[in-house]
């Protein structure tokens, strides 16, 4: 918009400004305030007035490793000077790390197995839902498919159940097989979900690519396969990272199953994470630098996919 | 849509060297369909059986053929449709105060504003999050004693969660704080396909804003806002996660909630069956809607 501006036009375009940044904070400070309170020592964490400036203390991380008691009685000076500087954060909170008896190792708290375990679930189910998605995709986008229509629908349509519809007999069969609480369980269903998503997204990718390439490369005697592999794949790299991202945070953030289809072993980081809020006292600055930790790798994400999060969020209908 | 792509005749020559287009097609789309029947459709059908047993996993009593008896008990309950009453309640405030925020967002962020992409991809990030770990921190920003929300709102004591009139507002108030950004990208999306050239006339029309806003903004942007709505109310009909850790009223018990609670709290296995074929059969009739308005979209 280059034509000349009337007063109350550029009046109206400072004041949507002002309503923007308004907007920004609004919209950020429940954000900001796990980042901040992750960074807080205990006393700091559910003051009145609320604390926004405060010096940053690590202390919190140190704790969330790991599994601690209160002192009973001051610790002596040789220790708290022999001791790391994670494990004086943590005396300097009025507490002490659990050791093991014999062999004097830190006893870690639950949240290192927590992370690891959202870790390999969703790496795994990522890989395996994108590379079936993506030759699906091709499939649909390439060749004539009976019904082609109703098959997408029956795609879409099994990402749309609610969990807990589908962990309700899922939860009975895995029992029966002892597949309950496992990573491969937790990894079929997550890839099951991720799945239809990424044919989708993949299939409007796909459609984009001019298959005149792959027709030229086939007069060249490449077979399909080939053509597949090395006309199309190189051109649908972008495709394919945005989709892998996508797919990638969904089952980061996937909450129900966990819930529902572990309990100890395979627990990801979403139902842990809640858990650790008792009804009495709870130390929230432990709980949000566990947050902090979980959320920063999505936060991270979203900017190196912010180009393809609107084709993403709709599922492909909608390009730009 | 079948149009603009032309497609391979299987007896091409390239079909003659290697795989056969057919082959190949039938082995890059079955193992994707199978798979999604062996774990979404099969499951299911388990699932309709035990819908009609009084089956319960939590013992080791056979399961029991009682025909239609849970869809009786179900469908004849006051509280089920009282959980039905708080969903559609609450469907109805998130979606409508999404598509105000998110809308009126995209109307503000619609002109040349410094820092445009990177504020708009900061307003993203809510919805981006894990809606269960950042649900939970709303305890937090939500308690009556040290919450910042009453301090900065100046509301004293007030209780959030757990008042039974407002508890269902304030989970519906973290779904509009969470899902805004996703009716603020599609508008976005809209808006900026609006022609220019439409305004221009409507200027030399000497046309009001508000004129303008209805005859042009509005309709041209619709189709997209459609999308928005719908997709919106389905997921809102299906919340869990952040509203299952908020929630500690009766006020705020969700059908996915009850559903859950249902299924693996008290473990009336078949009924809470019978329940999730009640819920599938609401959400694969919206899924229908939304589908068909997607290709609508995908067609233009």
């Amino acid at each position: 918009m280059a034509e000349v501006k009337t007063k109350g036009e550029v009046i109206f375009n400072r004041a949507a400004v002002i309503a923007v940044i308004v907007a920004l904070v609004v919209m950020l400070t429940p954000i900001f305030w796990i980042a901040a309170t992750a960074f807080k020592p205990r006393n700091l964490a559910t003051t009145v007035p609320p604390t926004v400036f405060f010096e940053p203390t690590l202390s919190p991380f140190a704790k969330l490793f790991t599994k601690r008691s209160q002192l009973r009685e001051p610790v002596e000076q040789e220790v708290y000077d022999n001791a790391a500087w994670w494990e004086k954060l943590i005396y300097d909170g009025g507490e002490q790390v659990v050791r093991n008896r014999k062999s004097g190792e830190v006893t870690s708290s639950g949240f290192g197995n927590r992370y690891m375990n959202s870790l390999i679930v969703s790496v795994i189910s990522t890989l395996l839902a994108v590379s079936m998605g993506t030759i699906t995709a091709y499939g649909f986008s390439r060749f004539r498919v009976p019904g082609e229509q109703d098959w997408l629908f029956f795609i879409l349509s099994t990402r749309m159940l609610p969990p807990v519809v589908v962990a309700i007999p899922m939860f009975l069969m895995y029992r029966a097989v002892g597949l309950h609480d496992t990573h491969i369980g937790l990894i079929i269903l997550y890839t099951a979900f991720n799945l239809s998503f990424a044919v989708w997204i993949m299939k409007g990718f796909i459609d984009e690519i001019p298959r005149e390439y792959e027709e030229a490369a086939l007069v060249d005697g490449y077979t399909r396969l080939q053509a597949f592999w090395k006309i199309v794949l190189p051109e649908a790299l972008t495709g394919i990272a945005a989709t892998a991202v996508f797919c990638f945070i969904t089952a980061w953030n996937e909450y129900a199953f966990a819930l529902m289809m572990t309990s100890k072993n395979a627990q990801t980081a979403p139902p842990y994470i809640p858990s650790q809020v008792g009804s009495g006292l709870s130390d929230w600055t432990v709980i949000a630098s566990g947050a902090f930790l979980f959320l920063l790798p999505v936060a991270v994400f979203t900017f190196l996919l912010r180009n393809h999060l609107l084709r993403g969020m709709s599922f492909g209908a909608i390009r730009k | 849509m079948a149009d603009v792509m032309t497609r391979l005749e299987p007896n091409t020559r390239a079909a003659a060297r290697g795989l056969s287009d057919l082959s190949i097609r039938n082995l890059f789309i079955i193992p994707t369909i199978a798979f999604l029947i062996v774990f979404n459709v099969f499951p299911l059908l388990y699932s309709l059986y035990t819908a009609f047993t009084d089956y319960r996993a939590s013992t080791s009593a056979p399961a029991n053929w009682i025909g239609l008896a849970n869809f009786r008990d179900l469908l004849s309950d006051p509280f089920i449709w009282r959980n039905f009453t708080i969903t559609a309640k609450y469907v109805i405030i998130s979606v409508t105060g999404q598509v105000l925020v998110g809308f009126g967002l995209a109307m503000l962020l619609n002109r040349p504003i410094p820092l445009k992409g990177l504020i708009t991809t900061l307003l993203l990030l809510p919805m981006m999050l894990s809606p269960a770990v950042v649900g939970l921190f709303w305890k937090l920003l939500y308690d009556p004693s040290f919450g910042i929300i009453n301090y900065f709102l100046g509301l004293g004591k007030f209780e959030w969660l757990a008042d039974p009139q407002v508890a269902l507002y304030a989970v519906a108030i973290v779904d509009i704080w969470m899902w805004s950004p996703f009716v603020m990208l599609l508008s976005l999306a809209g808006l900026s396909a609006v022609p220019k050239h439409l305004y221009e006339a409507a200027e030399i029309d000497r046309a009001g804003p508000f004129y303008t806003f209805f005859r042009i903004t509005l309709p041209l942007v619709a189709p997209i806002l459609m999308i928005a709505i719908i997709f919106r109310t389905m997921e809102a009909f299906k919340t869990f996660d952040h509203a299952y850790i908020l929630s500690t009223q009766p006020t705020t018990e969700l059908i996915a909630i009850r559903l859950y609670k249902m299924a693996f709290l008290e473990w009336q296995t078949g009924m809470s069956s019978a329940f999730a074929y009640i819920v599938l059969i609401v959400v694969v009739a919206i899924t229908n809607i939304y589908v068909k308005y997607l290709n609508k979209a995908k067609a233009r």
